[in-house]
């Protein structure tokens, strides 16, 4: 049990009066610890709307310097921050919003030399990367380390995302299998997003973590939710674990390793 | 024939395989999908030889590796 002081109390009022979350959901909240990889497009809503609702310790992971072509979607980030440790400007943020939670920071890209033992110390994962070597190597240490984790891709106007539950519901690979070769799939850098639509992504992938939480409806497993902003059309697409899955099926992947590093700057 | 395609009935003409479909739909990258036919995943290498039938549900679900 934890005992939230006043200030917490209002703070955390509008989650406490929620039926579904109540006040034992908002200290399940401020007793988890979650993962954000990748303070961009995708990890800035994630890291801002995390933090506002009380997630206790909460890591953010990048590598990246702010970029001034980073500020049309990566709203974590201002003007005065540019050249600035994305990890460090949003820690800023994210303390600021939240002063009672804990932010820790990695300076770093995540490899297979690092992942696991990263991703082991939180209940819940974000992938908010923007390469397959990245996505698919995350699956990876996830399944691995059974952490689950939400599963974000973004280009152009549209959408994607999954929950996993490692070894109950499919992971990434079941339905993605592997990279696509180099130089087939644009990236929001040589094809461009929308910034909103990284924002409308993020938003589901905060929401599917206090979710998983709180422990409170049904998350995106077994389904893959697409949707694409020009038709604003949103779509489920159901499926199941893959009893023969790479990473996760009968033989599935014993050990770590990093895939190629391709795609960040593929053209179309 | 009839087919569900990403959610959308169409009229498909009959006997093609997965590959004719993938031209049909322009999906011009066939590596830019991963393709499912009624719940289950198909490898690439059959697309060729998996002929398809009246009322197949596909769906083509593209790889997004956007997210910075």
């Amino acid at each position: 049990m934890r005992d939230f002081s006043d200030e917490e109390l209002e703070r955390y009022s509008r989650h406490i009066i929620l039926q579904d979350v109540g006040i034992e959901g908002q200290e399940k909240i401020a007793n988890s610890k979650v993962l954000v990889i990748g303070a961009g497009g995708l990890g800035s809503p994630v890291a801002l709307y995390l933090a506002a609702a009380g997630v206790g310790e909460i890591g953010i992971v990048d590598g990246d310097v702010v970029d001034l072509s980073n500020l049309q979607r990566q709203v974590i980030h201002t003007t005065v921050d540019v050249n600035v440790p994305k990890v460090l400007s949003a820690k800023a943020k994210m303390e600021a919003i939240n002063p009672n939670v804990k932010v820790t920071v990695y300076q770093k890209f995540l490899d297979a030399s690092n992942i696991l033992d990263i991703v082991k110390g939180y209940d819940f994962v974000i992938d908010g990367t923007d390469n397959f070597s990245s996505k698919f190597l995350i699956n990876d240490a996830c399944v691995l380390a059974n952490v689950p984790y939400s599963h974000g891709g973004i280009l152009r106007f549209g959408g994607q995302t999954m929950t996993i539950k490692p070894n109950e519901s499919a992971c990434y690979a079941c339905v993605f299998d592997s990279p696509p070769p180099a130089n087939a799939i644009p990236t929001c850098s040589s094809a461009g997003i929308l910034g909103a639509v990284a924002g409308m992504l993020g938003t589901i992938q905060a929401a599917e973590a206090l979710k998983y939480i709180v422990g409170v409806g049904e998350p995106l497993y077994n389904r893959l939710l697409t949707f694409d902003a020009k038709s604003m059309n949103f779509r489920n697409v159901n499926f199941k674990k893959n009893p023969k899955c790479r990473v996760c099926g009968g033989e599935g992947i014993k050990e770590i390793r990093d895939y190629e590093a391709v795609v960040c700057e593929a053209k179309l | 024939m009839k087919l569900t395609i990403n959610g959308d009935v169409k009229e498909i003409k009959d006997g093609i395989v997965l590959s004719e479909l993938l031209v049909i739909e322009d999906v011009e990258q066939p590596d830019m999908v991963s393709v499912q036919l009624n719940d289950e995943f198909l490898t690439k290498d059959t697309y060729a030889t998996t002929t398809l039938k009246e009322g197949d549900e596909i769906n083509f679900l593209y790889f997004m590796g956007g997210g910075a």
